[in-house]
């Protein structure tokens, strides 16, 4: 191949060169052209509206945005909420559920995707077909999610009514209902939405694990439990540390489902970050504490993507 | 493909410019009563509007509904492109007027007379800077019992007098296995319930000033307190399972004879008529104990936007068509409210619509008409939220007692203002 380029290169006549630079620069900057309708429009849509968000936060905007700079009275009055525990504020509420729902949510969903995955990579009989029934409810949105799990949750109507009717008249399940329980059933919800999808993210990481190490390790004497404790899941570490990120995220932004679920839960109980920020933006008129509680959403996330990148890029030079 | 995309842009292109060759005689307009009974009572303004030889467009929101609605509308009018009028709730003409927004129809105002015709206490939600910028379109009223005649027939309850009549009778429903007070647990539904209360508890004079005057003395009085104790002596009739349900679901209970009474504004009456149930024989309207002779209102208006001068005609014939006594009775038949102005005979109004409008009038005229804030109607949406949100976490135990929900109350108010 190279050689065949060099003797074309040098056949090339001399005054055929500016027409084939013409060309050859295009089809250098073509990729930059093709992008750079897309990066602008990230840069306006995404960091321009982000630096926007950031500057309403600082105003006294309230129905429509205002240009006056008044100072960090939301941040302030936001602040202030963080420490009303008792009856607890909205912020405070929305907070608490955000750690809540992200912990057990991320944490749940990682370790029932990875108890199924491993089952499913048993080399058992009709995986092709029950890998898609776990994987199915991913391709739901969560609005659909959250209204079927709201009837089925509803003890006037789903579970707690069924099995009366069955004849199991003592069972009771109203978290739904209740304010202290609501958000685990949005926990509930979320987590039989998300740990298929996380499931197929841990197969496809066993399936890309060397067989020759797992007999090795066999062949000195390993249990199946150290097997997995000891070889496989530290093997897996790229694949929990993706999983963390899209769950993360997912729990950071989660809306819909709250609303679809619990439509905020009795006494405003099932409230997440997302949920106060729209309330306040678009419901309340108060558009700059809404665009407080968003930039602080921002930073939340930024403090869980910021170590994951730099993680990331460290260990590509090597 | 492309040829289809073609075709297609030219197509769009061609619509776009018809509609604009045709603005001078078309209204645009913005709102969400596209189901049922709803949108057959819009049809009357539509043919009004046809014979003046003015065509009618809907400008589409996707998704239905108020919130949506307004988030579109903020978007359309930030763009410079409002349509001829929006339907609008609360204080968001004042807004958008404060704004400098809205339009200018105060000279069709003073040639109909309406400043005579339309309540004071309506006045104040389209009216800005002595300015008309929007018609109102219906007044509802929130202080309504609606109880199912069978129910109470059968336990043989007459109609409450006093707050504590009403506790007789629920205890009453309740010891015949019925449940009796049908309450959805969603905020709005829970703080609407809860100004009839504290009109009842406090009366009109303290209903005013803690509602609509935000009265920090009378927020922290004793009879506030009193208020919450009374909602909280409601909420224990209601069923277990109240929490998040729908209004609608919660009037269906007492259609269906489950439930004996809901307190809710007269939009129920809607859902009766729907279920072919007629008044005094099936289901019976009383106001709230202790709240007769005033009225605690909400009412939808027709915000009219600043437009080009080539589609002023077509919003004068909108807001003339729209607060005429035809359209005001015949809408409002069907709409289960009362007209927006107090001289449109009431003829076709059944028996709890020919109450609502006399209340209206006599409350007009006594100066106890006054807007609830539940609905939006008393304070600006920031107050009124935070209102709403003491009310729901009261009834809902995370605020335990009614001290507590006072100095709540004062404190969410003081902190949204």
């Amino acid at each position: 191949m190279s050689t065949v380029a060099t003797s074309q290169i040098k056949l090339t006549p001399e005054h055929a060169r500016p027409r084939a630079s013409v060309r050859s620069r295009l089809q250098d900057a073509l990729p930059k052209i093709v992008l750079a309708p897309s990066f602008a429009i990230t840069i306006i849509f995404v960091y321009g509206f982000i630096l926007w968000t950031i500057y309403l936060s600082f105003t006294n905007s309230k129905t429509f945005p205002s240009y006056v700079i008044t100072g960090s009275r939301a941040y302030r009055r936001l602040w202030g909420w963080t420490f009303d525990t008792d009856p607890p504020s909205s912020w405070y509420t929305s907070i608490t559920n955000m750690g809540i729902f992200g912990f057990l949510y991320i944490f749940i969903c990682l370790a029932l995707g990875l108890f199924l995955a491993i089952l499913l990579d048993q080399k058992i009989r009709g995986e092709g077909v029950l890998r898609p029934i776990y994987l199915y409810p991913m391709a739901l949105s969560f609005i659909v999610t959250g209204v079927a799990w709201k009837w089925f949750l509803d003890p006037g109507l789903g579970l707690e009514q069924t099995l009366h009717q069955w004849g199991w008249t003592s069972f009771h399940f109203d978290w739904i209902k209740n304010k202290d329980f609501v958000i685990y059933t949005v926990v509930i919800a979320g987590v039989w939405q998300a740990s298929g999808f996380i499931m197929a993210m841990f197969l496809a990481g066993l399936r890309g694990i060397d067989g020759e190490i797992m007999k090795a390790a066999q062949i000195d004497g390993a249990t199946t439990f150290q097997l997995y404790r000891r070889i496989v899941i530290p093997l897996l570490r790229p694949i929990f540390l993706s999983a963390f990120i899209v769950l993360a995220h997912l729990a950071i932004k989660s809306y819909d489902l709250v609303v679809a679920l619990t439509s905020g839960g009795p006494g405003g109980s099932a409230w997440l970050p997302s949920n106060f920020m729209y309330e306040y933006t678009f419901k309340r008129n108060e558009m700059a504490v809404g665009s407080a509680s968003a930039v602080i959403m921002l930073m939340t996330i930024v403090a869980i993507i910021v170590p994951y990148l730099y993680s990331e890029l460290r260990e590509k030079p090597r | 493909m492309l040829r289809k995309l073609l075709i297609g842009t030219a197509l769009a292109s061609g619509f776009a410019f018809a509609a604009h060759a045709e603005d001078v005689k078309e209204v645009q307009m913005l709102h969400w009563w596209t189901s049922g009974g709803e949108a057959a009572a819009l049809n009357v303004l539509k043919q009004d509007l046809a014979k003046e030889g003015y065509a009618w467009k809907d400008v589409p929101v996707a998704g239905g509904g108020g919130d949506p609605a307004m988030v579109a509308l903020k978007a359309m009018v930030a763009a410079g492109n409002p349509p001829t009028a929006s339907q609008m709730l609360g204080y968001t003409a004042l807004d958008y007027a404060a704004a400098g927004k809205m339009g200018d129809i105060t000279a069709i105002a003073v040639k109909e007379g309406w400043d005579k015709v339309v309540p004071a206490a309506l006045q104040k939600f389209t009216v800005y800077d002595g300015k008309w910028v929007a018609v109102p379109v219906n007044v509802h009223s929130v202080n309504w019992l609606w109880i199912n005649k069978a129910v109470m027939d059968k336990i043989g309850g007459t109609e409450p007098k006093t707050f504590d009549d009403l506790i007789a009778l629920l205890d009453k429903a309740k010891a015949a296995g019925v449940i009796p007070l049908a309450l959805g647990g969603q905020n709005w539904q829970e703080a609407t319930m809860f100004d009839s209360v504290v009109l009842s508890t406090g009366g009109p004079e303290f209903y005013k000033k803690a509602f609509n005057d935000l009265d920090d003395a009378s927020l922290k009085s004793d009879t506030m307190k009193k208020s919450f104790d009374n909602l909280a002596k409601l909420v224990t009739y209601v069923d277990p399972n109240f929490s998040g349900r729908d209004w609608n679901l919660a009037t269906a209970m007492v259609i269906k004879g489950d439930a004996l009474v809901q307190v809710m504004g007269d939009w129920a009456k809607g859902e009766f008529h729907a279920a072919n149930k007629t008044p005094g024989t099936d289901f019976l309207c009383y106001r709230f104990p202790g709240t007769d002779g005033s009225v605690v209102y909400n009412s939808d208006v027709f915000g009219m936007f600043d437009v080009s001068d080539d589609r002023k005609a077509a919003q004068a014939a909108l807001a003339t068509a729209t607060l005429s006594k035809s359209f005001q009775a015949a809408f409002n038949v069907v709409k289960g409210s009362v007209p927006a102005r107090t001289d449109v005979p009431d003829t076709d109004f059944d028996a709890c619509g020919k109450k609502g409008i006399a209340d209206l009038k006599a409350a007009n005229e006594k100066g106890t008409l006054f807007g609830s804030l539940a609905q939006g109607y008393g304070a600006p949406p920031a107050i009124a939220n935070a209102y709403k949100d003491v009310v729901t976490k009261f009834v809902h135990g995370q605020i335990k007692t009614s001290d507590e929900a006072v100095t709540e109350l004062v404190k969410a108010i003081d902190d949204a203002k």
